[in-house]
């Protein structure tokens, strides 16, 4: 899934400062939790404190660089931004308390809106079917998740699925239920308000 | 059973599920509402709560998701002045945000109280959300689970496993760096407890699920330093935690072709062992792996046979 940007790797171009677009930066720099990236010091102690930013083409440190400077292709299109996994250990850790997740979580939100993402890259497609159930029912369920993601990335990985669903029905963990809380109009209605552009 | 009878009125609390408590996690709620029996502890399932949208919805949609919340945390007020516990961690951190987020920023509050509005739903309030890690240890304590323990754990060391998002941002189940509160609860029933390094170090969340190679990876150096500091099995206190320890472990058997057979256990499980609850009602019939190390650790000989 991954290797689909390892060409890209190779051929990393130098970066012009004319490919920048130091609005979009500051669009970002202005969202709630991001206003931190301007005092960053580029410390490197988020990178160290990251669980995964061995596995990541451009560590936290690098991102919040990257994004000041408004080159927004490469942070949107980084792997960095998919693979954090919300766990805030960066953000506990940033001498300048700066709120990295949230930033991922911003760059996450506008990959997803401008579909800046593999094709059948499991992700969005996730974040994607659990955001529609909820709002349909006001509940998840685990299975049904799973199996929607799995049919829309790539049906093999149910086989390798199939073990562990095995090992969960046995233990009585895997629910088929589909709930729908009684209050689902007013949450919908909610969601649905109208609200100001971002 | 439980003899609350130490003087104090009956502490009661709301009780918010989460969608995993009825699925992968199913062990947790069981045991969470067992032990609070046990102590005497009052919990109300909380009305009609709706699902927390954990990072998906914060990945596609910042204010749906603290709209999410807000309805839950407006049941809450209306269900009575009580504290709400959380045991599942996301959902424990997306209600704790969202109160954060609404105090801190003007115009989150203004959209979210709109939205809520709109439908009609009455405004939130100011509703204390905790994690049953700091209920357990503040408002219960060390001592009166020591006092109240009838059983002795016999079983082999720990390594208490606190994951991310109960601790961070907020350090409200415990602190940050170094938190010690499941340690000294378990330490209170007899649990040796090793000291482990990465006891705040992140699972992977849904990488498991996703970008599964790079998931199971973490699980597995968290699994490997576990052995390392000679415990026998992992105490954790989130479903998410819990499931990408003890689901994949076949799965590292394969392809890093080391032997593990961990029992990954919620601290509740243990705790409600040790004050009397029984085998499955503490939801012990549920684990994947170290099933017969659990079997040894958790029955008399009796239980046993029902339970092979
Ligand atoms: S830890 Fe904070 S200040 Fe240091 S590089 Fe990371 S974001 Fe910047
Ligand atoms: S929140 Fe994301 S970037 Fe920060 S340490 Fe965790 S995985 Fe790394």
């Amino acid at each position: 899934m991954l290797g689909i940007y390892k060409q890209e790797a190779y051929e990393r171009h130098l970066r012009f400062q004319r490919d920048a677009d130091p609005t979009w930066g500051r669009k970002i720099t202005a969202l709630p939790g991001c206003e931190g990236i301007l005092t960053c010091m580029q410390c490197g102690t988020c990178s160290a404190a990251c669980p995964l930013s061995v596995y990541m083409d451009y560590t936290p440190r690098r991102i919040i660089a990257t994004v000041r400077e408004g080159f927004r292709e490469d942070v949107l299109r980084s792997q960095t931004i998919w693979l954090c996994a919300s766990c805030y250990a960066c953000r506990v850790r940033c001498p300048r308390e700066i709120n990295i997740t949230d930033v991922m979580y911003a760059l996450k939100r506008e990959a997803i809106r401008n579909r800046m993402y593999p094709p059948h890259f499991p992700i969005p497609i996730l974040a994607r079917a659990f955001f529609d159930m909820v709002k349909r029912r006001g509940r998840s369920t685990e299975f049904w998740l799973v199996l929607r993601m799995a049919l829309r990335s790539n049906p093999l990985i149910l086989l390798g699925m199939a073990k562990t669903g095995w090992h969960l029905w046995r233990t009585g963990r895997l629910s088929l239920g589909y709930e729908k809380i009684r209050g689902v109009g007013e949450l919908q209605k909610a969601l649905a308000s109208p609200r100001e552009e971002v | 059973m439980a003899n609350s009878t130490s003087g104090q009125e009956k502490k009661s609390y709301l009780y918010f599920p989460g969608c995993t408590m009825q699925a992968t996690g199913i062990a947790y709620g069981e045991s969470v509402r067992t032990l609070f029996r046990l102590l005497g502890l009052q919990v109300e399932e909380l009305e009609d709560w709706n699902c927390c949208g954990a990072t998906s919805y914060m990945s596609i949609d910042e204010r749906a998701a603290f709209v999410l919340s807000a309805r839950n945390l407006s049941l809450a007020r209306q269900a009575g002045p009580r504290d709400l516990v959380v045991p599942c961690t996301a959902c424990f951190l997306m209600l704790r945000k969202t109160q954060e987020y609404v105090r801190q920023y003007p115009s989150i509050r203004q959209e979210v109280e709109g939205a809520l509005k709109q439908a009609g739903i009455p405004p939130m309030g100011p509703v204390r959300v905790r994690h049953p890690l700091d209920v357990l240890y503040s408002d219960v304590g060390v001592e009166q689970i020591r006092a109240k323990a009838t059983r002795r754990w016999h079983g082999g060391r720990l390594a208490c496993y606190y994951g991310c998002q109960a601790l961070r941002p907020y350090a409200e189940a415990d602190q940050a760096y170094n938190p010690m509160r499941m340690d000294e609860l378990l330490q209170a029933v007899g649990v040796t407890t090793v000291d482990f390094p990465l006891k705040t170090k992140c699972c992977g969340g849904s990488l498991t699920g996703t970008i599964h190679p790079v998931g199971v990876r973490l699980n597995y150096i968290i699994l490997k330093e576990v052995a390392r500091r000679g415990a026998q099995a992992v105490a954790t206190m989130c479903s998410l935690c819990q499931f990408n320890l003890d689901a994949y472990q076949s799965e590292m058997r394969e392809e890093a072709h080391e032997v593990f057979d961990v029992p990954i256990l919620y601290f509740t499980q243990i705790l409600g062992w040790a004050l009397g609850g029984d085998f499955r009602s503490l939801g012990l019939h549920r684990g994947i792996a170290g099933r017969n190390l659990i079997g040894q650790w958790f029955t008399t000989p009796k239980e046993v046979e029902a339970y092979v």
